[in-house]
């Protein structure tokens, strides 16, 4: 589904992201892992067209989305929940959900704002409320639920645990793990890589913006340098 | 006592028209974190245009009015395209933005000279039909009323706007974080150009009223009205539609009692902004502002 071919990214003269290839099959669950600052969002963030590539592809189900502005990325079905959430605070947690919606008809949109209330609850009884009010879990349920507003085919999904309790950790990868089931293609950051190994079908190891290694998801949470750099304390 | 319900009610009048310039000043401040200080020159020229209108063309008022208005509205197209837009990238963007909204300030306010002369120059003596209504010493023209209710007319479109239709809400989003208003599919360039249009408009509408209630319009009038629009809107609360409404109110009306109660209006510009000063001991973030945290 996505083929990433080649890409750099620079920040002036630092080169974030170097000659970064990879792929994202439909169906797949794909992690990125890597320490702090490797260039993973950075990724994310070329991916849904915030930051320019400087040179490199990349293609969305063999076409050229390179050059593509960031709202009819989001119409083509490449959805992005950012890292630490940023819902809008200001706004209340359906006006939220409505702008996940945004680029959809408005009737379905609000037929899927329902749907998202109900599968959601928490977001339904808090509809009214300012979505800075929420815990932090559940920015991030609103986070999600806001991007499954879009339709997305394809999920980015930056750091969804970070900042948040052991619970809520579980609740939200459990949630990944639905929407996957149900047929979506999810490309995932994540700096706690026991649980991102655990939940994804294939991950890439990034470290200074190049990739290091890759796998298969259990194939690597076997793999002795995975397990004494990002395993280390959990082995 | 006639004399103080007297000015109680036109500082209500004058503050709705300071309301309805403040409002698109705070527009643009919210969405861009930029003052737009073209603002002024832009009601300028919407009072000059309508008078023009008027005058040379001969549209009658409630025509000239909106093709006035939505030119402002173009202006204010023309100025996200030349003055911020291009500056958008830099990192100093707020701070050339200002500058170089100073200096299309300038240029509209050449334009309203060579367009319209020097001169002052007011609506035709029969542009609308005044009645006076009169109770005991207070007396209300209808012309106050249909100032004040075309500004307050505007400044409910404009919440409700915002509050309920697509487009605004995407407006509030992106005044929030135009970065995750990106994410989410909005064309936040699109948006900021039709936030300027809108504040443009209604800067042009509250010059026509301006003119209309003083009966006198100049090239220079915007400079009398600029830095009370930005005391309001900092009175108000940057950002907050709601807060340069009342800012707006808040101000007229401390300026006509001012002058009621003195009896000159020598001080009527020193005790506005000291009623500003106390709010803002009081209440550093305006009166309906919210603490905004800033992001590093």
């Amino acid at each position: 589904m996505l083929d990433v071919v080649d890409l750099t990214v620079a920040y002036g003269p630092m080169e974030a992201v170097r000659d970064v290839s990879f792929q994202v099959r439909e169906g797949a669950i794909v992690t990125l892992i890597g320490p702090n600052g490797a260039g993973k969002t950075t990724i994310l963030n070329t991916l849904s067209g915030v930051v320019p590539v400087r040179s490199g592809r990349i293609l969305l189900d063999g076409r050229d989305i390179t050059g593509m502005s960031a709202h009819r990325r989001v119409s083509e079905g490449v959805i992005q929940v950012p890292e630490g959430r940023q819902v809008l605070a200001g706004m209340t947690v359906r006006e939220n959900l409505e702008m996940g919606g945004y680029r959809r008809p408005s009737r379905e949109a609000q037929r899927d704002v329902a749907r998202m209330e109900e599968r959601f609850p928490i977001l339904g009884e808090r509809r009214n409320m300012a979505a800075g009010s929420l815990s932090g879990g559940e920015q991030q349920m609103l986070a999600i639920a806001r991007g499954l507003m879009a339709r997305p085919r394809l999920l980015l999904l930056d750091e969804p645990s970070l900042g948040l309790a052991p619970l809520m950790v579980k609740a939200v990868f459990e949630i990944i793990r639905q929407v996957h089931d149900e047929g979506l293609t999810v490309l995932l950051v994540e700096q706690n890589a026991h649980l991102a190994l655990a939940t994804s079908t294939h991950a890439y190891v990034i470290e200074s913006g190049k990739i290091v290694l890759d796998g298969p998801a259990d194939v690597l949470r076997s793999d002795p340098s995975v397990i004494s750099t990002y395993l280390g304390q959990t082995v | 006592m006639d004399l103080l319900a007297q000015q109680l009610i036109n500082g209500l009048f004058i503050g709705s028209v300071y309301g309805l310039f403040a409002v698109g000043y705070t527009l643009v401040f919210g969405v861009l974190d930029i003052l737009n200080l073209a603002h002024a020159a832009v009601f300028t020229l919407g009072g000059l245009l309508a008078v023009w209108l008027v005058e040379a063309a001969g549209l009658s008022l409630w025509l000239a009015f909106p093709v006035s208005v939505f030119c402002c509205g173009l202006l204010g197209l023309l100025l996200d395209r030349v003055a911020f837009a291009p500056l958008r990238q830099r990192a100093d963007s707020n701070f050339s933005g200002l500058i170089s909204s100073i200096a299309m300030a300038i240029i509209f306010e050449s334009a309203a000279l060579g367009l319209f002369g020097a001169r002052t120059v007011r609506f035709p003596a029969h542009t609308i039909s005044v009645h006076i209504w009169r109770w005991g010493g207070i007396s209300i023209t209808s012309l106050q009323v249909e100032i004040v209710a075309v500004a307050i007319l505007l400044m409910v479109a404009l919440t409700q706007f915002l509050n309920r239709a697509r487009v605004g809400k995407a407006i509030r989003a992106v005044a929030e974080n135009d970065r995750t208003a990106r994410l989410l599919g909005i064309h936040v360039d699109g948006i900021i150009a039709f936030t300027f249009f809108i504040s443009s408009a209604l800067g042009g509408a509250a010059g026509i009223l301006f003119g209309l209630y003083f009966d006198s319009l100049s090239p220079d009038m915007g400079r009398s009205i600029e830095l009370k629009g930005l005391a309001v809107i900092i009175l108000g609360g940057m950002g907050s539609i709601p807060g340069a409404i009342l800012g707006g109110l808040a101000f007229g009306l401390s300026e006509v009692l001012t002058v009621a109660l003195t009896g000159t209006s020598n001080l009527r510009d020193a005790v506005a902004f000291t009623v500003l000063f106390t709010v803002l001991i009081l209440r550093p973030a305006g009166l309906l502002g919210r603490k905004k945290m800033r992001e590093a």
